[in-house]
């Protein structure tokens, strides 16, 4: 593989994966039931008082 | 016992080699480096045999009975490690802008040159003042959120001591003029493989405790942190390719050349902010900053897009150091696009972090640790504007090579990551030493004037001082030469240099404030005596509910 293929593969199909990839990821964090989750997610560092 | 003194063994087998290196060495200096690092090893050989908690024993302070189920006293190292490197980088600092000012500063000596002196402020606030920090945190953090312990403790306290080792070369390299030209990537060859060694270490100690978390969820500071570590690891070993000259000497050529090594260095450079500066400092900010404000933060979903969205733009911003040079057009264009739109998740992270004390907001007035964090997030906030803003071609042309990138980076360094890692620093000793608070509160209160005093006259002199640098430079006059010399710009800058010195003078005066603060924290001394922080008399005059006036 030459520097043109490489080069050609990144800014079609490596864009369009990580594009959807990304998409994705922060997709999910939108998904249903997630609020829920978040909100443990977020106040368990509150858990366990007696060691900082 | 016996792996004991097989550890030993081992140790004194590596002394021994080392030993030898420094006999057959090729140049003087890279003997003096194998000379220490025969001494670090002896001295591990000793620490093993003795059964390594010779610093606990010692030093019972060091090592306190805070009551605590976690492994510690790496911590506590970490927190004294920060504070006495933050007093060095930003000492040599200081000394470095005053040369700039009086350059009969530089001693005549080739060890004290600015060329020399200036790798070693950079390296002392970023890896020694800002690695610990993040090693120190990246510890606590990763323990507490996963409650469990360290994952393997030896090879933990490997990786605090390695690093140290890693700092104690690179400084000593850069007096010795060992340097291989590559700004932020300094140490040579053989004190990168080193650091590949112990940073691999830390991804096992680090990926371990996750393993083997007691708590379903990972939460989202200990992905900045692994994803600090990972990155990091990469990038240090891709920039850091090169042909040692000798295998006993201190020189090496990469092997990359022309635009291909520029685009390398800075791809490497930048992500070191973007990773370093920027991940490591953000997972600091999303586990200390609640839990000193006492409420989760703002919106955990905004920190899952904030992370994602930082992982995928910050690696691409690179080239944006390199506007009009032999780089490709489209490849500059690439780096500027990036670094501007690096901008969403920046401020989407600030905002993040400063609505976390929505409805708390009194805590600003109240709590000057708080207050601290507000500050340093106040910083990320204007300093990742400024970032993409400069990395615009049209502005670059003006601001590259001037004294304004000097401040775009001090105002970030200095703000964002010192506040937040003081802040870090005065949450973590009452609590890793048992005490009941901090030694004194009014003296953070003073700690973070003289810091922000001394950011202010910092950033504004390099603004003044980089504008002008930047005009005076491409200044034509009516019969079409350039109408100053690049000494008469050298000149008209002394004023700044002196404005910036005295910045930098202040911010360093606040560091020694917190010194004594956490010293007399640790050492146990009763509280200081003081005035609570706000005091507010009560008016009766305006304690009346407010009437409602209609509008007309």
């Amino acid at each position: 593989m030459n520097y043109d293929t490489a080069r050609h593969f990144a800014d079609s199909w490596g864009l369009l994966f990580t594009v959807i990839l990304f998409l994705g990821l922060v997709g999910w964090t939108f998904r249903k039931g997630a609020s829920r989750h978040h909100e443990d997610a977020a106040n368990m560092i509150f858990g366990d008082d007696d060691n900082g | 016992m016996e792996r004991l003194m097989m550890r030993g063994g081992a140790w004194l087998v590596t002394a021994l080699v080392l030993l030898l290196a420094a006999a057959a060495s090729a140049d003087w200096a890279f003997s003096v480096h194998m000379a220490i690092a025969c001494l670090a090893a002896l001295i591990a050989a000793f620490a093993s045999v003795k059964g390594f908690d010779f610093i606990g024993q010692r030093y019972p302070a060091l090592s306190a009975q805070a009551a605590s189920t976690y492994d510690d006293d790496l911590i506590r190292l970490g927190v004294i490690a920060t504070v006495f490197w933050g007093l060095a980088g930003f000492l040599a600092g200081l000394y470095i802008a005053l040369q700039l000012a009086f350059p009969a500063l530089n001693l005549n000596l080739e060890y004290t040159t600015f060329g020399r002196l200036r790798p070693l402020h950079t390296s002392a606030v970023i890896f020694a003042f800002g690695g610990n920090a993040l090693i120190a945190t990246s510890f606590y953090v990763v323990q507490r959120t996963c409650r469990a312990r360290l994952a393997f403790p030896g090879l933990a306290r490997f990786v605090f001591w390695g690093y140290q080792l890693f700092i104690v070369l690179a400084a000593t390299g850069y007096l010795l003029g060992i340097s291989q030209g590559k700004e932020y990537a300094e140490p040579e060859w053989y004190v990168d493989l080193w650091l590949t060694i112990v940073w691999v270490a830390y991804l096992a100690v680090f990926v371990g405790t996750i393993i083997k978390r007691k708590e379903p969820h990972i939460y989202v500071a200990n992905w900045f942190y692994l994803a600090f570590i990972l990155t990091v690891a990469m990038l240090h070993v891709v920039n850091n390719i090169s042909l040692p000259a000798s295998m006993v000497g201190s020189q090496s050529y990469t092997v990359f050349a022309g635009v291909q090594g520029a685009l390398v260095q800075w791809w490497y450079g930048h992500n070191a902010v973007g990773f370093f500066l920027t991940a490591g400092f953000l997972a600091m900010m999303y586990y200390f900053v609640p839990k000193q404000a006492e409420r989760p933060v703002y919106s955990y979903r905004l920190s899952i897009i904030h992370f994602w969205s930082l992982i995928f733009l910050y690696i691409w911003a690179g080239p944006h150091h390199l506007h009009y040079t032999a780089l490709p057009d489209w490849a500059q264009t690439l780096g500027m696009v990036f670094s501007v739109m690096l901008w969403m998740p920046s401020w989407g992270g600030m905002i993040n972090g400063l609505m976390t004390l929505n409805g708390a907001w009194d805590k600003i007035r109240t709590d000057p640790i708080i207050r601290m964090f507000v500050m340093s997030l106040a910083f990320y906030g204007m300093s990742t504007f400024e970032g993409p803003m400069l990395s615009i071609k049209a502005v670059n042309s003006l601001s590259h090579y001037t004294d304004w990138t000097i401040g775009h980076v001090h105002s970030g360094a200095l703000g964002w990551n010192g506040m937040v890692t003081f802040g870090c620093l005065y949450f973590l000793a009452p609590r890793l030493w048992g005490r009941q608070r901090l030694y004194s509160l009014r003296m953070v209160n003073w700690h973070f004037w003289l810091a922000s005093a001394g950011i202010v006259f910092y950033a504004s002199a390099m603004w003044v001082s980089g504008i002008m640098q930047g005009l005076m430079w491409r200044e034509y006059g009516a019969d079409g030469y350039l109408v100053y010399s690049f000494v008469e710009t050298v000149d008209a800058m002394f004023p700044m240099y002196l404005i910036r010195a005295f910045g930098g003078l202040l911010y360093l005066a606040g560091a020694l404030v917190m010194t004594v603060n956490i010293w007399k924290t640790i050492a146990g001394s009763p509280l200081r005596e003081e005035l609570p922080m706000t005091e507010t008399p009560h008016n009766p005059e305006a304690d009346r509910p407010a009437v409602a006036v209609p509008a007309e």
